[in-house]
């Protein structure tokens, strides 16, 4: 599987969660995992460009297909991708443990819809589960992503 | 001061490195560490006959399993963490159970292993013979006590307590009309992102315990270890890294695992990490809520309060770790912004076979709010006045303050609100609602509070300007996403007259900040926030006294701005604040940064010894704020709502909070902090709802049948802010975090009872509970139309 754009190795357990394999032998902490029951999309990465919960999918079933988790939307030192920069300046996250899931959440929905309608955003935004910020932030969040997006 | 940071919308500094994903959580730290996972009751009340971990044992990559008897701390009682003479039953559990459980959750046994999985695997292979004994569930069946929790606690009650103001039988005696009111709240789970996680290291070689916890309170922790393992504080640091969302929860301590992973990690010699999963948390990780109120109101013909009796339980919970805190607030906290003259608060604390409770953001006040707001609803129905006009003619007023409930508080001291203007409150919050939207089944919904902030003991922080002319700042309180590190830089920069982006802030690591006591109680930004304002004074007056010698000038002609030292109206006659640090520390051996300057044959502009008797190297302070009191904060919301009579479902047209925290240190993070409590308070108004059964299970232990609310069942929530600053500390700031959740069951209640004409007297509701009550009112009307 290409994770972030490079060639990885499968993973060596076949009953690996690709949650795991990323954040235990990748070391791609930044896919958190708030639920192991697909419900909350902390875990949220991209799998061929569309939002996947990496805790429903074991590592082996990623085998052949592009993976982009949050390490990969920005390089280290570079300006932030859109979406992070617009939940910046909108104070889209608080605690930041759901965020990750968030923004590849919105990555995807933008992807395939670069302007969304309020409700569209809020069904966009419907799979990921937030305790701290009450979603008004990551509402205007999408809709600043959307922004800078077509800027 | 050239800018002024308190005040300003300041984009948060902690954000970059949580949106790349290079947070740190304690899940997130691993380095060789061994797994572990804990053995937990499935009984809700159960004698141990037995417990066999041979099997466990024996499976390859099991490094250790522990039960009660493997441990030397296996027959200490976890510390009662607030001692109350009232709590006069107070319980707590083991760190492992070895005698009886007393909720489904109780830890049993611990695995370590070389992999979660392997840990699992062992795990199932436990065998625990246990004897179930009979289940108490629920704060109305604890109190008929057919049954005990704890065979020495009779009657199941860990403490009462009966508070008293004037003589309420004399003045429900005399009043023209009275109530007699039943309300009830259940369970809640404050339900963090990130559930609990901790990971330990022992270094032999430093004579060293590292652990990093997911906790709200990192020095109580490390005092607690240091006193377990009979180690100097010196010798164990323990950090909060980044914490995914507390709530409250997290502040309690100590979970079992917060014992075992150190102790497993120094008897082991390898690092050991245990995350809890999401199943778990629901019944390891306490709760809250659940109160049954009876009220007796007397009033007059006006509406005014002139008698208030209330009498409750609050379920406790299997244990009682955290005193009796929670009913104390709810005690405190039940009269809110109005006056009652005569005033009656008794409370009994319970034992039931369920997880024990602890503060949940609001801790005992949304059940007082809802009492409250509910029992002037009632005043206005039976009136036939305006529910606005009630609280209108109740409110204590701008001109009372220092205002004595006369109740006891949270602190030791007794309720006594500090400011406040409540009328402005509710006029502002009446205005931004507007007209009532055209439509059926329509409701208004209204409420007050007020809200105790900022409790002691103290916080204290370390400020200190390096020779970069950068700032370091630290406080021993941790960050669960409030926004420390920026407004805290915003108070230190104000200060020291430099820009906010050249101050970096670390919380909630002892290695950096020893001292200190947790982040809860929406006190964080008036303890640390005022700790960090006295440690950047005493800095800003050492940089003058240093700098002062060197310009030539009086300490008192100088001023901090733009990053320099300088003489007031003559700003050219400045230095660096970077150069004053250089020269507040004499040195013999310059080691580069500009600290030749301080060397002793370079210029020296005074006389007698480097430094001089009483003086301290380098241009750092460490500062402490105690709070006299508590600051309250109060607000108003209120809300439009629409019940569809078909689907039961709600839908919020509109929602107002008006809300006053004094001084606003940053604007969008207190409303962030509003926002995301209204959330919450939603969630547990009419979507989240802990169903225990009455054998103590806990029947949605997930998050497919808990429901917490996504964006699609949060509405825009419009803020404004009142300022009325507390005279109680420096900055005349009051505490937030708590603030949006408090009065949400309370204005759901009362839009729902209006839109639907149903009486509600219960916390939480739901589209099922707003049918069955519904089907109730057609039944009684019917069964009354045919009599």
């Amino acid at each position: 599987m290409k994770v972030n754009g490079a060639d990885r190795p499968a993973p060596a357990d076949p009953r690996r969660l690709l949650s795991d394999h990323l954040r235990h032998d990748l070391g791609l902490t930044g896919t958190h995992v708030g639920c192991e029951h697909g419900v909350c999309g902390c875990c949220t990465v991209l799998l061929d460009g569309a939002p996947v919960r990496s805790c429903l999918m074991l590592a082996v079933q990623a085998e052949g297909h592009h993976i982009t988790t949050i390490e990969g939307l920005a390089a280290k030192g570079s300006p932030l991708h859109p979406v992070q920069q617009a939940f910046h300046e909108t104070h889209g996250l608080q605690c930041g443990f759901c965020t990750p899931g968030f923004v590849m959440s919105v990555v995807g929905l933008l992807a395939r819809n670069p302007n969304p309608t309020a409700e569209e955003i809020d069904e966009g935004i419907s799979g990921n589960l937030c305790r701290c910020t009450g979603y008004a932030s990551i509402r205007r969040a999408v809709q600043r992503a959307a922004e800078l997006s077509r800027q | 001061m050239t800018t002024r940071w308190f005040g300003e919308r300041v984009h948060r500094v902690e954000d970059d490195r949580l949106l790349r994903g290079q947070g740190r959580f304690t899940d997130d730290i691993d380095e060789g560490a061994l797994e572990s996972y804990i053995v937990r009751s499935p009984h809700a009340h159960a004698r141990i006959r037995s417990i066999d971990v041979t099997a466990a044992r024996a499976v390859p990559g099991v490094a250790a399993v522990y039960t009660a008897a493997d441990l030397p701390f296996g027959q200490t009682d976890l510390p009662i963490l607030i001692p109350h003479p009232n709590l006069t039953h107070g319980r707590t559990q083991r760190c492992l159970a070895s005698e009886v459980v007393r909720y489904a959750g109780e830890a049993v046994a611990f695995v370590v292993a070389e992999s979660r999985a392997i840990a699992e695997d062992a795990a199932e292979l436990v065998e625990v013979d246990y004897e179930p004994l009979p289940v108490v569930i629920t704060p109305e069946v604890a109190a008929r006590a057919e049954h005990l929790v704890h065979d020495d606690v009779p009657g199941n009650v860990a403490a009462e307590m009966k508070q008293e103001v004037g003589d309420v039988d004399a003045a429900l005696a005399a009043a023209p009309h009275h109530q007699r009111l039943h309300f009830r709240y259940e369970r809640a789970a404050a339900a963090p992102m990130e559930a609990r996680a901790v990971w330990a290291r022992w270094s032999t070689a430093e004579h060293k315990l590292t652990v990093y916890d997911s906790t709200q309170s990192p020095t109580s922790i490390r005092g607690g270890l240091a006193v377990l393992f009979g180690l100097p504080e010196a010798s164990v640091e323990v950090i909060a890294p980044d914490v995914g969302g507390g709530f409250g929860p997290k502040i309690m301590l100590f979970y079992p695992d917060e014992l075992l992973v150190p102790y497993a990690a120094m008897t082991l010699g390898r690092p050991v990490k245990w995350t809890e999963d999401r199943q778990e948390h629901f019944t390891a990780v306490n709760q809250e809520r659940a109160q049954v109120h009876e009220v007796e109101v007397g009033f007059d013909g006006d509406g005014k309060v002139l008698a208030l009796s209330d009498d409750f339980i609050h379920d406790g919970g299997a244990y009682t770790p955290y005193g009796i805190i929670l009913p104390i607030i709810t005690a405190g906290q039940l009269p809110g912004p109005y006056r009652v003259p005569n005033l009656r608060v008794r409370f009994r604390d319970v034992y039931t076979n369920a997880t024990p409770t602890s503060p949940y953001r609001g801790a005992g006040r949304p059940h007082a709010c809802f009492v409250m707001e509910r029992t002037l609803d009632a005043i206005a129905a039976e009136l036939g006045l305006e529910r606005a006009e009630v609280r209108r003619r109740n409110l204590i007023q701008p001109d009372e303050f220092p205002y004595d409930v006369g109740l006891a508080w949270q602190d030791g001291n007794s309720v006594v609100y500090d400011s406040g203007d409540y009328p402005a409150l509710l006029e502002k919050a009446l205005h931004s609602l507007g007209p009532r939207p055209t439509g059926d089944h329509v409701g208004m919904g209204l409420a007050m509070y007020v809200e105790g902030t900022g409790v002691g003991p103290y916080e204290g922080a370390h400020v200190q300007v390096l020779v970069s002319g950068r700032v370091v700042a630290a406080t021993g309180i941790p960050s669960q996403g409030q926004a420390h590190a920026t407004v805290w830089a915003q108070i230190v920069a104000d200060e020291l007259g430099v820009d906010v982006a050249d101050v970096e802030v670390t919380s909630g690591d002892t290695r950096r900040f020893a001292w200190g006591v947790g982040t809860f109680a929406s006190r964080g930004a008036v303890t640390a926030g005022n700790a960090m304002g006295v440690a950047a004074r005493m800095v800003a007056e050492k940089a003058k006294q240093v700098a002062a010698d060197h310009l030539e000038a009086d300490p008192a002609d100088l001023e901090l701005a733009g990053g320099q030292v300088r003489v007031k109206g003559s700003p050219q006659r400045g230095m660096p604040l970077g150069a004053v640090a250089v020269l507040s520390n004499p040195v013999r051996y310059a080691f580069g940064g500009g600290t030749e300057a301080a060397t002793q044959f370079t210029a020296r502009a005074r006389t007698g010894p480097p430094l001089r008797e009483g003086e301290q190297p380098g241009l750092e302070a460490t500062g402490y704020y105690s709070p006299p009191g508590s600051t309250w904060a109060a607000g108003c919301h209120a809300a439009w709502v629409r019940v569809d009579p078909r689907s039961f479902r709600l839908e919020i047209l509109k929602y107002v909070v008006v809300h006053d925290c004094g001084r606003v240190i940053n604007p969008m993070v207190v409303e962030g902090q509003i926002e995301g409590g209204v959330a919450q308070g939603i969630g547990g108004a009419f979507y989240e709802r802990l169903a225990y059964d009455a054998e103590g299970q806990l029947r949605n232990a997930s998050f497919m049948e808990f429901l917490m609310p996504y964006a699609t069942e949060i509405p825009p929530i419009q803020i404004e802010h009142i300022e009325t600053p507390s005279p109680l500390n420096p900055l005349g700031i009051k505490g937030v975090g708590e603030a949006g959740v408090i009065p949400v069951g309370a204005v759901i209640a009362s839009a729902v009872e209006e839109a639907f004409g149903v009486q509600i007297t219960e916390m939480p509701l739901s589209p099922l509970k707003l049918f069955e009550l519904a089907a109730q009112s057609t039944s009684a009307s019917t069964s009354t139309s045919t009599r």
